[in-house]
């Protein structure tokens, strides 16, 4: 394969057909015929932004009340650097306070040392004097060594801990859709059986599971040390309650891909006297991958939108939490803060979505979707 | 037997009449069997009568192929004779084994391919080898593939899937798949009607090939007369149902290895082809008019179909 079917096959897959006119610009095609996929693909949107953006400004100026005015453009973009410097300011302090730290943890060690050095020499109470000393030194060396600070989280935590949040959801969520998709799928009886819960379920707003799940959760940790505990309460209550969310679209797609797996690869099975197994590994899985990933990706889509929600109720260190505290706080920065998160949210949750759609298109051979 | 064919009549034999399967004694035994098998889906008022009374060998060694138009029910067969559905009533033997269910001893190439588009055209293979010659070593059933994937003429090729394969490429993976499982029977359902003639043509020659190599029990369902007496030693058609059975059997007294281009000009080709196609035009029309008849209740007359001396060819009863 030469460099331009390689490349066209990779801008298929990636769901980016952004690019396919420049390869084929690059390739030596007609210019023509590429300058109208350019436009449609990039100078189109690019013009459309612009005019959001010239909205934009003029609603700011004209929405003002007596204590706040809408953010503009130039406001919510300013908010942003300066929250993202202030992020690096705050790293900067954490790692010399932790210098420091590392510093003087290897003093304590090194005054430990010539203790019990001197320990060696001496005998009877002055020896374990000299240990008491040394073992307190060594403690000390221990607790400045292992120093985390304990500044307030930034931003680009916020989005960490969110992404956390996010993903350990989903994982749950499809930990639990994939297994009960493909029972429901293989078996009429099943899925009669699961479809009451399924068509119940599916439609409640996750504000509504979020005291049931935190309640869960509370019961579970009840008479637990903190210490030994894997994760926080308040992570576990989101995670909990996006999967509760991302679920019902993985199990429905994969109850459906498995249910209509082609007749003809089945018989393809039979002629071959696949085993129950082999059926399943070899031929009703991978022929059910494309729809399985369609599901995860309205999952994934659906989990982080649910995750600002429950991030904002369970008081989960992440970005729906960082909303509320600076609505809360109501600063000059406040609104343009919030803005910019808002921007933020919906540019992961783009690039979630390309994800999903790049591993979408690896597994399905022949028809990627596009992006859509 | 007379040497005169009139659909009518023998589109009225009676069940029991059809029984009395013909055998000369230089026949090969048959392999395949069936006897008096009839096959319909759904039930009630919407049930389907697809095949009804079917009587057939299919003899040791013999190329059969059988043509009839689309819908009559040839799919139905080929799945009743690779065991993929039961037949509702009849008995189908293999061997004079009741047939239950699919085995790798009967090989079936799918009317539509039904490649696996996660694999490759070795995975293909590889997976019908993996699974029937399960107690040969890894390198054995390697080269087993790789023989295959030569034989079909697809070493270039080995590592695409089929989505990046052309249609006759794609027909080439099938096959190959269905000959490395070294069936007894080969089951080719309609395997050239979704190519373009020129592909076609190609892969006439190729069946033919391979087939006169390995001189293996085969039957294959066409719509093509022409492409039917290029490979077949008989010729079974198929009437147009629902209800359908099987019409008289054409043999093809054609020296192998077969040309065809050499055909064109062969006399007992032309009459052949002129004879099966006559009898399908005939039954068509027969089947069309009972349906008329039946629609609106008046009687028509049957069709008057002009006897055809076929003596060049010899005609044996199924
Ligand atoms: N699984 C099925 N369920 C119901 N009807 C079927 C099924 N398979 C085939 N048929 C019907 O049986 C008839 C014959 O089909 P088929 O054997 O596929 O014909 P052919 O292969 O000759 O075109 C058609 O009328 C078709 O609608
Ligand atoms: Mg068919």
């Amino acid at each position: 394969m030469n460099f331009r079917s390689k490349a066209l096959k990779f801008c298929n897959i990636a769901g980016l057909p952004v690019l396919e006119p420049f390869v084929r610009l690059a390739a030596g095609e007609d210019p023509k015929e590429q300058m109208a996929g350019i436009a449609k693909f990039l100078l189109l949107p690019i013009f459309t932004v612009c005019i959001f953006i010239g909205l934009w400004s003029m609603a700011a100026r004209t929405v003002v009340t007596g204590s706040a005015q809408l953010p503009g453009p130039k406001a919510t973009f300013d908010a942003g650097v300066e929250l993202f410097q202030m992020h690096f300011a705050q790293k900067e302090a954490d790692l010399a306070m932790r210098q420091k730290k590392l510093g003087s943890a290897i003093q304590a060690m090194a005054k430990a040392r010539v203790l019990e050095q001197a320990a060696t020499n001496a005998s009877g109470n002055k020896k374990t004097e000299l240990l008491v000393t040394a073992m307190a030194y060594k403690q000390e060396a221990v607790r400045a060594a292992n120093f985390v600070p304990s500044s307030a989280p930034t931003f680009v935590d916020q989005i960490i801990t969110s992404l956390k949040t996010v993903f350990f959801g989903f994982a749950i969520a499809t930990l639990i859709a994939v297994p009960l998709g493909v029972l429901c799928g293989m078996s009429p009886w099943f899925n009669a059986a699961l479809t009451p819960f399924i068509q119940v379920f599916k439609p409640v707003s996750p504000l509504a599971w979020l005291p049931l799940a935190g309640l869960i959760i509370i019961w579970a940790y009840t008479g637990s040390d903190p210490a030994t505990n894997w994760f926080e309460k308040a992570f576990l209550i989101s995670a909990v309650t996006v999967s509760l969310c991302s679920l019902w679209p993985t199990l429905v797609n994969t109850t459906l891909g498995v249910a209509s797996v082609d007749k003809d690869y089945m018989n393809v099975a039979k002629v071959l006297k696949l085993s129950w197994s082999q059926q399943l590994f070899k031929i009703i899985l991978p022929a059910s991958l494309p729809l399985m990933f369609a599901g995860l990706r309205i999952s994934l889509g659906v989990g982080w939108m649910v995750l600002i929600a429950a991030d904002m109720l369970a008081q989960n260190p992440g970005l729906g939490k960082f909303v509320w505290d600076e609505f809360q706080n109501g600063s000059s920065q406040t609104f343009a803060r919030i803005a910019f998160s808002v921007i933020i949210i919906g540019l992961i949750g783009l690039l979630l979505d390309r994800i999903m759609i790049c591993l979408r298109n690896l597994v399905s051979f022949g028809n990627p979707s596009p992006a859509g | 037997m007379n040497a005169i064919i009139s659909p009518t009549t023998t589109m009225s034999r009676t069940d029991a009449e059809a029984r009395v399967i013909h055998t000369e004694s230089s026949a090969p035994k048959p392999m395949m069997t069936l006897r008096n098998v009839s096959k319909g889906y759904g039930s009630g008022a919407t049930r389907n009568e697809v095949l009804k009374g079917i009587n057939m060998n299919l003899r040791d060694g013999e190329f059969l192929a059988v043509v009839g138009f689309s819908g009559s029910g040839k799919t139905t067969l080929t799945q009743l004779l690779a065991g993929l559905i039961r037949p509702d009533s009849g008995e189908i033997t293999m061997n004079e084994e009741v047939v239950t269910g699919p085995s790798p001893d009967r090989g079936l190439v799918f009317q539509n391919y039904s490649l696996l588009p996660w694999l490759t055209v070795r995975g293909n293979i590889a997976l019908s080898v993996d699974r029937v010659f399960r107690h040969w070593s890894r390198a054995q059933r390697h080269e087993h593939v790789d023989k295959f994937i030569e034989m079909v003429g697809l070493t270039h090729a080995v590592h695409r899937r089929p989505h990046e394969l052309s249609g006759g490429m794609r027909q080439r993976v099938s096959l190959a798949r269905t000959l490395a499982m070294k069936p007894k029977v080969l089951l080719l359902d309609e395997p050239l009607s979704a190519l373009d003639a020129l592909t076609r043509s190609v892969m006439q020659d190729e069946i033919l090939k391979i087939w006169e190599e390995e001189r293996q029990t085969c039957l294959m369902i066409t719509n093509d007369v022409d492409e039917a007496i290029l490979v077949a030693d008989r010729i079974v058609p198929l009437n147009p149902g629902p209800s359908a059975n099987l019409g008289p059997a054409f043999t093809v007294e054609l020296d192998r290895p077969r040309n065809k281009t050499e055909l064109n000009h062969n006399e007992r080709f032309k009459q052949l082809r002129n004879a099966v196609t006559n009898y399908l035009v005939a039954v068509r029309q027969k089947s069309r008019r009972d349906e008329a008849a039946q629609s609106t209740q008046v009687r028509i007359d049957r069709p008057n179909i002009s006897p055809k001396d076929l003596s060049l060819s010899g005609r044996t009863q199924l």
